[in-house]
């Protein structure tokens, strides 16, 4: 009965959930791609595209995707052995748990008539595949908490997902060890399967279960006469062996069962074996009702973002399917770490220790965010920065074993994130290529708008540049200034500047304006006379700075050896830390 | 036999695969051995404008992970290899920064001692195999093909820490183009910038100073231009073709990376340099060759 109620309970939980979840991918919106399209839009899409991939030569693809990376794994191979070890082990051993031990009724006893779960091959089976789960896991922890894969974070949910495993398979050794020590089962098989009334004969074959199969009885205790054990073997081979093996063959049960010994006759008088089933079959239902909550869900997630990954294309796909399968891969990452680290600029995140800039992490946030969680401002400030330090270098697209399209992720959602509030200065940097080659595919409407919005910020921040009413008091030195400028090796150089020119005169930026001091408001030998006279509002707050093509022009033509260049990026990164202290 | 750390930073395992396409196959012609280093990141040179210090210690890692294996590194790019230089000229004369990076670098235990020299393709062609020897790999030279080089700021400038050739007047990429057969123009923009790191930040005026580099190179006579940078090259190329939809250059000048031009000229297959990679046609420079 209880069996029944939570079975149902969990497998009816578990739909609604699986419903619920896979609903998102329809609603959600991750980034700018495939926006506006309704609900309704983005499921016909979706069945449009699996009916054409499925009456296509698409198919192909999608077979050797389901064999090579879903059921083999092998995108997990090609980066991480040892993890693909562990994966298989977890997931082979308890897919095969789930088929012979679990569904037994329904498979198992389908495919072998002579099914008995305490037959062989079956009873070692069981523990074979127990072992492999318990040896995976194990693995997993070693690598998470002991091996400590760089930048390879835990997060509940991943502690959740060894817990889980862990508590379904102990229980179930422990319940089958403490089966094995239990007299009232012992009784309780006799009684069924038996038919045996001799008490003479019944106390031999106790005695024969004491002895080999590590029964503990309140009234037989070894050590035993060789006749006694000799009847015993007889009874046993006559009642019990056609249906149960040595329950040495179950060697892990087995082993928990010795285990159990010394308190297995306290443990049977308590019920310890319905306290153990339980556990297990209760971890069993609260694992398989959790799941489409839970990190275990990318069993399913995981395996449709593979699919999809082997047939869609973000040039050529309905755009309402690639805003359909963001959403979708967001669930489908289960937080390994691997594209975390392969990063190429996970550099930033080890020197200032913003863990957004990591993909792993980043991608967890989106998902909060696609979810209309509200990010507290410094964690959006983070994910701000998180989404424009990124070179596009492609790498965590390539490893992810999940076949997630990160690069595209990245691409529709620092535009979502772009057009709101709190553009990172970064974005004045070569890490916006990327977003400039890509311009195109970018709703027009919105493009220049962060950067707009950083050259507004940057002008209220350093208004004397525009100002050219307000007279500018030169004494007092602003002697802090000067010698913070000065102070970083070729910032001392500007105070060889003798005004020449030279550095706007063979400046391509400079050359490229016919009224330059309109578009980037004062030229490179004015900032460096700025900078002489400690005008920190001008030095710092000249567009020039972020008109720089670091060609080094200026800097190669200065007849004095100031580092022109060099001083305009130090000038730069004292704007940066200027304006994120006073923002 | 040379070996080197193949450094490729981001664009290029993104973006600009035919370079290194083509670059192992004529380096592997050449008998350079060329070792990847998985571990290898971002340079830094993105990050230079806002947090130098970070970048720094982008340079540094990368730097430490040739060291810890004895090999020079070996850059393709030449924003990587100008912030890659520059930080081991920061390191090599100032001890407290080089403590303070490798205080870093230990964390992950690397150190950089300052043994890792950093060197373009075009200076480990030029100086350390040298026109003579390239010469003797061409099997099928160029004839009455004009080429525009194109050097590229990083490597160059500036040149008291790149070391890389005079700065106002080079002759390493003519000499390289001279090689393979082929006539390097004289052009007065051809040490100018790409346009490219503006891209993405200020779009017109990095697309207006690409759209005069590339003027200025055909009025000079050039067919191609030849670039030894990924950035340079995404700039003349794919940026290129989306100015000509955009109506913002006429000029049609494609451009071919240097080892793809160098590789032609060696009977390389168009297939090992990844000739159609290139979103604007270059399989029309085949009519310049004589075999």
């Amino acid at each position: 009965m209880v069996f029944s109620v939570a079975l149902y309970l969990s497998l009816a939980l578990f739909a609604i959930g699986t419903v619920v979840k896979i609903s998102t991918w329809f609603t959600r919106k991750v980034g700018v791609f495939g926006r506006h399209f309704t609900t309704a839009q983005r499921v016909g899409g979706a069945l449009k595209g699996i009916f054409g991939v499925v009456f296509s030569a698409k198919i192909a693809a999608l077979l050797r995707a389901l064999i090579l990376d879903v059921l083999l794994q092998m995108r997990i191979a090609k980066e991480d052995r040892l993890r693909w070890v562990m994966h298989l082990l977890i997931y082979g051993g308890f897919m095969l748990l789930l088929l012979m031990h679990a569904l037994e009724d329904h498979i198992t006893a389908k495919l072998f008539s002579d099914y008995y779960s305490t037959l062989n091959p079956f009873l070692t089976l069981r523990d074979i595949f127990g072992l492999m789960v318990m040896v995976g896991v194990a693995i997993a922890v070693y690598r998470r908490f002991i091996l400590r894969v760089p930048r390879m974070m835990t997060r509940p949910m991943d502690h959740y997902a060894i817990v889980i495993v862990a508590v379904i398979l102990l229980s179930g050794v422990l319940l089958e060890g403490a089966k094995m020590t239990s007299h009232s089962e012992f009784i309780r098989m006799v009684e069924d399967y038996a038919g045996m009334d001799d008490e003479e004969e019944i106390k031999a074959l106790e005695s024969y279960w004491v002895a080999e199969y590590g029964l503990v009885s309140p009234t037989v205790k070894g050590p035993f006469e060789a006749g006694i054990l000799e009847k015993g073997y007889e009874a046993h081979e006559s009642n019990c062996a056609d249906c149960h093996a040595p329950n040495a063959s179950a060697f892990m049960g087995y082993t928990a069962a010795k285990i159990l010994a010394p308190v297995a006759a306290g443990l049977d008088r308590a019920n310890g074996v319905t306290v153990f089933w339980y556990i297990h079959i209760l971890a069993c239902f609260f694992g398989l009702a959790y799941l489409p909550f839970s990190k275990m869900f990318h069993i399913v997630s995981s395996s449709v973002s593979l699919l999809a990954n082997a047939v869609m294309d973000p040039e050529t796909s309905l755009p309402e399917n690639i805003a359909t399968r963001q959403a979708m891969e967001l669930d489908a990452c289960m937080h390994c770490g691997t594209c975390s680290l392969r990063c190429s600029v996970s550099v930033a995140y080890e020197a200032n220790g913003n863990a957004m800039v990591l993909p792993a992490e980043k991608l967890a946030a989106l998902k909060a965010y696609a979810a209309d969680k509200a990010l507290s401002p410094k964690a959006w400030a983070a994910l701000g920065e998180g989404i424009v330090l990124c070179t596009n270098c492609d790498r965590c697209t390539v490893v992810c074993p999940a076949g997630i399209n990160l690069r595209e992720l990245w691409l529709s959602a620092r535009e979502a994130i772009l057009s709101k509030d709190g553009v990172p200065l970064l974005m004045l940097s070569p890490f916006s290529l990327f977003r400039g080659l890509n311009r195109h595919r970018l709703p027009a409407r919105g493009y220049e708008r962060p950067l707009k919005a950083l050259r507004q910020a940057m002008a209220d921040a350093f208004p004397l540049v525009r100002d050219t009413e307000t007279r500018i008091p030169v004494t007092p030195v602003d002697k802090d200034f000067k010698t913070e400028a000065a102070g970083t090796g070729p910032g001392s150089t500007f105070a060889y500047c003798f005004s020449c020119e030279n550095c706007t005169t063979v400046c391509p930026v400079v050359e490229a304006y016919d009224n330059p001091q309109d578009a980037v408001g004062l030229l490179p030998h004015q900032i460096m006379r700025s900078l002489g006279l400690g005008l920190k509002d001008l030095a710092l707050g000249a567009p020039m700075l972020w008109n720089c093509l670091t060609c080094y022009q200026c800097q190669e033509h200065c007849p004095q050896g100031v580092k022109v260049t060099d001083v305009l990026y130090e000038l730069k990164n004292m704007a940066a830390k200027e304006t994120a202290a006073g923002s | 036999m040379m070996k080197f750390a193949l450094f490729l930073g981001c664009n290029i395992p993104a973006r600009v695969q035919h370079y290194a396409l083509s670059a192992r196959a004529v380096l592997a012609r050449l008998q350079v051995d060329l070792v990847d280093i998985r571990e290898f990141t971002c340079c830094g040179y993105p990050m230079r404008n806002t947090d130098q210090k970070t970048a720094l210690l982008f340079s540094a890692r990368n730097l430490a992970l040739a060291e810890s294996r004895d090999l020079d590194l070996l850059t393709l790019c030449q924003c990587c290899f100008g912030t890659l230089k520059k930080a081991a000229h920061l390191l090599e004369k100032d001890a407290s920064l080089k403590e303070e990076v490798n205080a870093f670098l230990a964390k992950e235990k690397l150190a950089y001692e300052g043994k890792t020299r950093v060197k373009h393709l075009l200076a480990v062609l030029h100086e350390d195999i040298g026109p003579a020897a390239l010469k003797a790999q061409i099997q099928g030279a160029f004839k009455k093909l004009k080429i525009a080089a194109h050097y590229g700021c990083h490597a160059l400038r500036p040149s008291d820490v790149m070391q890389f050739d005079d700065p106002v007047s080079p002759g390493i990429l003519d000499a390289l183009v001279a090689v393979t057969g082929a006539k390097s123009v004289d052009w007065s923009q051809k040490l100018e910038c790409c346009g490219a790191p503006l891209l993405g930040v200020n779009d017109d005026l990095s697309m207006k100073l690409t759209a005069g580099k590339l003027a200025d190179a055909k009025a000079s006579g050039a067919r191609f231009l030849t670039v030894a940078c990924p950035w340079c090259q995404l700039q003349f190329d794919g940026v290129q073709s989306r100015m000509e939809t955009e109506g913002r250059t006429d000029a049609d000048l494609p451009s071919i990376l240097y080892p793809q031009l160098l590789g032609l000229a060696m009977g390389l297959s168009e297939r090992a340099l990844g000739l159609s990679m290139n979103v604007k046609d270059i399989h029309g420079v085949n009519a310049f060759r004589v075999e």
